[in-house]
């Protein structure tokens, strides 16, 4: 399988290179991707480089232009689009069913992969994608099990992608509007959740408080792990009790099933996270790969350390290994 | 990982003009050497950074924009846009990018305030200019950068162990 890695900056994508990527993805500095955050992300020039860099050692970029268009902007996406394709991507990965549709009829030779954000989850929503804008990857959200996968697979006429590694969303990804509620931007239209402009951390005591638009959203105890700021991951005061409502801040891992998702016919295995750090990269991207090459066994021992990079400190294997219905 | 206790006792009894005058050699050294470092953070150049080692009685107060650093104590530090504060060796991986500074906050050994969207442009700036402080200013040192380059390698070896 083939492992797909996180780059926000031209020395993370270098440091995802030569930990052993076999495809690195990024974006632009603007609303066209998913993490559109201040600093992050690369120039027209900076994107050129980097897929030059790429080529020489074998390894493919990924172009990530997976928010969905505003209306009476659309040339921001298709302008983005264009220099996506002239900087040599091997691959565009989107969400809007128009971009793909821009892309099939202009690029046509341009390999199209469906981001996550489209939301894609059946075998109907799949083939779709593929038939009509010739879709060569899909990369399921993160809602389903690797029974569910495998069957999938069986079905369609494309690569699967799945996460395999890195945050975790509430599993309504492109639908989600938890961070335009509370601050009106949203990762799928203006590519951030839970903007850094919204963001506040304080010092209450022994405590560190968190506060998302003025919304006062969690609070960690002295020593506690933290996590994101995002609503999805605040503690909420329910009835009698003060917890988690939606999810707990906590990292996916599902390196544990490697061996079941590649039997269900799983082209890639995807690692979240280019707002992390090149450390993060370079850290997470060498281990997978080094699991990847490992026997069963020996996995585990390559792996346990990447809790301690985790939102929360604390990872789990999801939907994939859903045990909730 | 916190500085020895002794040296710390050192470093907080320097006067300070002469911490002020040190670190701006350092600070400008290292603007030499990578001139590019304050590229990403765009219209957040002009904010103030104060970065406040725990384990030190100083504060290091970055204005992006006029390419200044200024050191204070910490009971007379400006008020600033945006803060962080954690271990001096913490912040010092963390400028060099060998630690991931969301798994840092995550651990809850740095604590940030202020303004966080100038936070993350300077934390992405930072983290993609590749800092190698022990070879950026091995040439400080004139004729013995050698042997400083190797000493702080070797430091910075010992300290990395401790922090990951």
């Amino acid at each position: 399988m083939e492992l797909i890695c996180p780059a926000g900056t031209p020395a993370a994508y270098r440091e995802a290179v030569e930990a052993g990527a076999d495809a690195v993805y990024c974006g632009f500095r603007d609303e066209t991707n998913a993490r559109n955050f201040p600093g992050l992300n690369f120039t027209r020039d900076e994107l050129r480089e980097a897929v030059a860099h790429a080529h020489s050692r074998g390894v493919q970029t990924y172009v990530a232009l997976n928010t969905f268009m505003r209306a009476g902007s659309e040339d921001t996406w298709y302008r983005a689009t264009d220099d996506a394709v002239a900087a040599g991507a091997d691959a565009v990965i989107l969400a809007d069913m128009a971009l793909m549709d821009y892309v099939a009829d202009r690029y046509p030779e341009q390999r199209l992969h469906v981001s996550v954000q489209a939301s894609a989850s059946n075998v109907d929503a799949v083939s779709l994608l593929v038939e009509s804008f010739g879709a060569k990857r899909l990369v399921l959200p993160r809602v389903l099990t690797v029974a569910e996968i495998a069957n999938i697979a069986r079905q369609v006429d494309c690569e699967l992608e799945v996460f395999a590694f890195g945050g975790l969303c509430v599993m309504a990804e492109g639908r989600c509007s938890l961070s335009s509620y509370v601050t009106g931007k949203s990762p799928n239209m203006q590519g951030v959740c839970s903007p850094a402009s919204h963001v506040r951390y304080r010092e209450d005591g022994p405590d560190m408080v968190s506060e998302l638009g003025g919304f006062t959203i969690n609070r960690f105890g002295e020593g506690e792990p933290a996590g994101y700021p995002t609503l999805c991951k605040g503690r909420f005061h329910i009835a009698d009790d003060d917890g988690y409502a939606f999810e707990d801040p906590v990292s996916l891992d599902v390196m544990e099933h490697l061996d079941a998702l590649r039997a269900a016919g799983v082209t890639a295995l995807k690692i979240e996270g280019r707002q992390r750090g090149k450390a993060y990269v370079a850290q997470v991207v060498s281990s997978l790969r080094a699991a990847l090459l490992a026997p069963k066994d020996e996995r585990p021992q390559k792996l346990a350390h990447l809790h301690r990079l985790s939102e929360g400190q604390r990872t789990t294997s999801g939907a994939y290994d859903k045990k909730w219905r | 990982m916190l500085l020895p206790r002794p040296l710390t006792l050192v470093i907080d009894r320097l006067p300070l003009a002469l911490v002020q005058r040190v670190i701006s050699q350092v600070f400008n050294r290292a603007l030499q050497q990578h001139p590019d470092l304050f590229d990403r953070l765009g219209h957040e150049a002009d904010k103030r950074f104060c970065f406040t080692p725990s384990d030190l009685d100083l504060a290091f107060i970055v204005h992006p924009v006029s390419r200044s650093i200024r050191v204070s104590r910490k009971s007379r530090a400006p008020r600033c846009d945006a803060g962080v504060t954690g271990p001096m060796l913490t912040l010092l991986a963390l400028l060099e990018g060998r630690i991931d500074g969301d798994a840092v906050f995550f651990s809850r050994s740095l604590a940030v305030s202020g303004d966080m969207e100038a936070m993350l442009a300077l934390r992405n700036a930072l983290d993609d200019c590749s800092f190698d402080l022990p070879a950026d200013l091995a040439g400080m040192a004139g004729p013995l950068a050698g042997p400083f380059r190797q000493l702080a390698e070797l430091v910075r070896q010992r300290a990395l162990a401790g922090l990951v």
